[in-house]
């Protein structure tokens, strides 16, 4: 992102000089809300059959310290999780989404918590998005009470109903219908909020979603679906996959948007703009151009179909951290060290959710049989 | 007696049987009935969907062809007028997707109910049904429930062939979190449409088309909107002293003293159980396959429950283990008919010749 400009009352425009001289320390929180500070996307934005949104966005120091401890949160949650599957205290499937984090943050800015979201099975960190806790993460990814699913969902199927989010689902592509159903009942209920169904690039040649998507079109549901493309479905590269890795366009009649999704003010833009759009239009596809740092799960190195160089030149050209880092000392906004110690911070609120977690006990017995169906006519 | 064996009567009694001439007689049911009001399954399906559309805003119907066409088989006639497109919402022939939208727009709290032309067709949105629908409440540990009810006609129709005519009781009846009812007549379909819609659970509801005409009676408290059977309950339709005797949906037409199940899932062993301690003897009739059926579970449930009150080996009466041929002589020998169950019966008697029938 390049520095454009910045308007403030108290601080004199700035040429040159090292930073420290004019730097306000962060905990200064006074004027953080009223300086505006004007931020152009890395890249702009591409349209199918519509008009894209202005590359240049609005923000204030607030908001990107926001972004920095959030995704700073996201990162270090996914890391920890890594070694807490290694010391086998997370069984079965365990997706990890670090490097994407910018996809999360930037959506949950442009949106409200009355929005829907529904993604597949790398959703720890939606999940967060959406107000759950670090407790309630790990609590389910180690199977214990305290989870979100009270230990019998899994990595798998987080779910935050009264944050809207619906899940958390293992099998690829079937969030797509259930999303434009979640839209579908949004527009019933005559709301004006909108439903983001997150997929993969694996999960966007799925049929059931054009079987979705043509019934979203026809009855104009508010239902904006967003491919979240990794650019590996598994182990498949994009290119070996779909026929046309256009995936913003894939839609046909629908309008789409390639968004770079490593930019956490593209992402922001762009699902802003696609809430107001679907609220009028029916519905729309956005592209996020992303990354995954880890294998496709745990039990994937992401390295036989991928070189370490690809890897790790993601890592130093497009982090969506280093971005928002880089963006905050340019402004000013805050010191290295600052930033070090909001990462330390997140380090130790991790640390401390995760021995939380394994305090709580695993579910009783008795719950083998609770939850089966709400109203239960009698054990069978 | 056993008085298994019914012919079409206009009056009431059984009098002798003669194998030869024996026909399912489902309207005979209508010798029994009292003075009052008959209707068809088609109309009370119809005005079970009508009334609870009226009680509750947020019930819906979804499908192919049942809006504008009122209907594949016209369950749906009159609806659309009624409630208009947003509540009568007729699809494109995409099953896995509107079943996906179905079940999405039940997380957020609406109460669909999604046709299936025919159940054949629901296999194409089988996930929805069974990993979107029925597991959430569990894997959420109670956060998402999905109030959805998915209904059509199952079973074999006449002449539809092999790809329109196979029973999906047992599959659907095999998984927890789902709950599976089998209407037989006007009043069963009525009392569990309206208990399977105001359930907070996915109901998959196995309607008959054979049985869509057929009328029977229907008291007035049948008739009242409040009306409202129990899931899990099965209805002893006649009790026989000699043979138990089960069955569901269309089949519940071919013997005169049965248990009609109703319920497949949940089962209602303690009505079976209760029966067989009291005849000694099972049969269980069904249309789909034999293996992994529903029969193959009553027969299990009975043996672990009441082993020791078996005078004779449980059968299972059900389809032939074959794709259902058009042919019709070969498609009737491919599904049970009266005299298979009567030979069974007997079986289970440890008799061969027919006795005269008393009541």
């Amino acid at each position: 992102m390049s520095l454009i400009h910045r308007s403030s009352g108290l601080l004199k425009p700035l040429a040159a000089g090292p930073a420290s001289l004019l730097r306000r320390p962060f905990s200064s929180a006074t004027d953080d809300d009223a300086t505006k500070i004007t931020v152009e996307t890395s890249v702009p934005f591409t349209g199918h059959r519509i008009d894209p949104p202005s590359r240049t966005i609005d923000t204030t120091p607030k908001e990107l310290m926001t972004f920095f401890v959030d995704m700073a949160r996201m990162r270090r949650m996914e890391i920890a999780a890594d070694s807490l599957y290694k010391s086998k205290l997370i069984r079965g499937f365990c997706h990890l989404y670090d490097g994407q984090e910018a996809v999360a943050v930037g959506m949950e800015a442009a949106i409200t918590r009355k929005d829907c979201i529904i993604t597949a099975y790398r959703d720890h960190c939606i999940f967060l998005g959406r107000g759950g806790t670090l407790l309630e993460a790990f609590a389910e990814l180690m199977g214990r009470k305290a989870g979100c699913s009270k230990g019998k969902g899994g990595s798998m199927h987080f779910y935050k109903k009264d944050g809207g989010f619906y899940g958390g689902h293992g099998i690829v592509g079937a969030q797509v219908p259930l999303g434009c159903g979640l839209a579908f009942a949004q527009k019933y209920s005559k709301e004006d909020h909108v439903t983001f169904a997150l997929y993969g690039d694996g999960a966007a040649n799925q049929g059931q979603l054009f079987e979705a998507l043509n019934m979203a079109a026809l009855w104009d549901l508010p239902a904006i679906l967003v491919c979240e493309n990794n650019h590996y479905g598994m182990g498949t590269a994009e290119w070996r996959a779909a026929k046309s890795p256009a995936y913003y366009k894939r839609g046909d009649y629908v309008p789409g948007l390639k968004v770079d999704g490593m930019d956490v003010f593209a992402v922001k833009q762009a699902c802003k703009f696609a809430k107001e759009h679907v609220l009028k239009n029916g519905p729309i596809i956005l592209e996020m151009d992303t990354y995954r740092y880890h294998g496709h799960s745990m039990s994937d190195p992401g390295s036989t179909y991928r070189t370490r160089d690809e890897i790790s030149g993601v890592r130093q050209e497009r982090d969506p951290i280093e971005r928002i880092r880089k963006l905050i000392l340019s402004h000013d906004i805050a010191s290295e060290k600052e930033l070090k110690d909001i990462e330390k911070k997140a380090r130790k609120e991790v640390d401390e959710a995760i021995a939380q977690a394994k305090e709580s006990p695993m579910p009783e017995p008795s719950e083998l049989f609770t939850n089966v169906y709400v109203k239960d006519h009698g054990v069978e | 007696m056993w008085g298994i064996i019914r012919q079409k009567v206009g009056t009431g009694g059984i009098s002798a049987p003669s194998m030869q001439r024996i026909r399912p007689a489902v309207s005979a049911w209508r010798s029994y009935s009292s003075s009052g009001k008959e209707m068809t399954v088609r109309d009370a399906l119809n005005s079970a969907l009508d009334e609870e559309m009226s009680a509750d805003p947020k019930v819906y119907v979804m499908g192919e062809e049942v809006g504008e066409y009122q209907g594949a088989y016209k369950i749906t006639k009159g609806l659309l007028d009624k409630y208009g497109p947003e509540r009568v919402v007729d699809t494109p022939i995409t099953e896995a997707g509107f079943a996906g939208i179905g079940v999405g727009s039940a997380y957020y709290g609406l109460r669909p109910v999604i046709e299936f032309m025919t159940f054949n067709f629901s296999m194409q949105a089988i996930d929805h049904i069974i990993n979107s629908a029925a597991k959430s409440n569990y894997m959420s540990a109670g956060q998402i429930n999905v109030p959805i009810v998915f209904r059509g006609p199952n079973g074999a129709a006449a002449g539809v062939g092999a790809q329109h005519s196979q029973c999906y009781a047992a599959w659907y009846a095999s998984c927890p979190g789902l709950k599976v009812l089998a209407p037989y007549s006007s009043e069963d379909a009525r009392g569990l449409l309206k208990a399977a819609i105001r359930d907070p659970d996915p109901v998959v509801f196995l309607e008959n088309e054979l049985l869509y005409g057929e009328s029977f009676p229907v008291s007035a408290e049948v008739l009242d909107s409040s009306f409202c059977l129990p899931i899990g309950k099965a209805k002893i339709e006649r009790a026989g002293k000699d043979v138990t005797i089960t069955a569901f949906s269309k089949m519940v037409g071919y013997a005169l003293k049965v248990i009609n199940l109703r319920s497949i899932r949940p089962l209602d062993r303690a009505t079976i159980n209760a029966s067989v301690r009291k005849t000694n003897r099972l049969v269980t009739v069904e249309e789909g396959f034999a293996q992994h059926g529903v029969g193959a579970e009553i027969c299990t449930s009975v043996i672990e429950d009441s082993f020791g009150y078996l005078d004779a080996p449980v059968e299972r009466i059900s389809g032939a283990d074959v794709p259902t041929p058009y042919a019709a002589n070969l498609e009737r020998m491919a599904f049970p008919q009266v005299e298979d169950i009567v030979r069974a019966a007997q079986r289970a008697c440890f008799r061969s010749v027919p006795m005269a029938a008393a009541a």
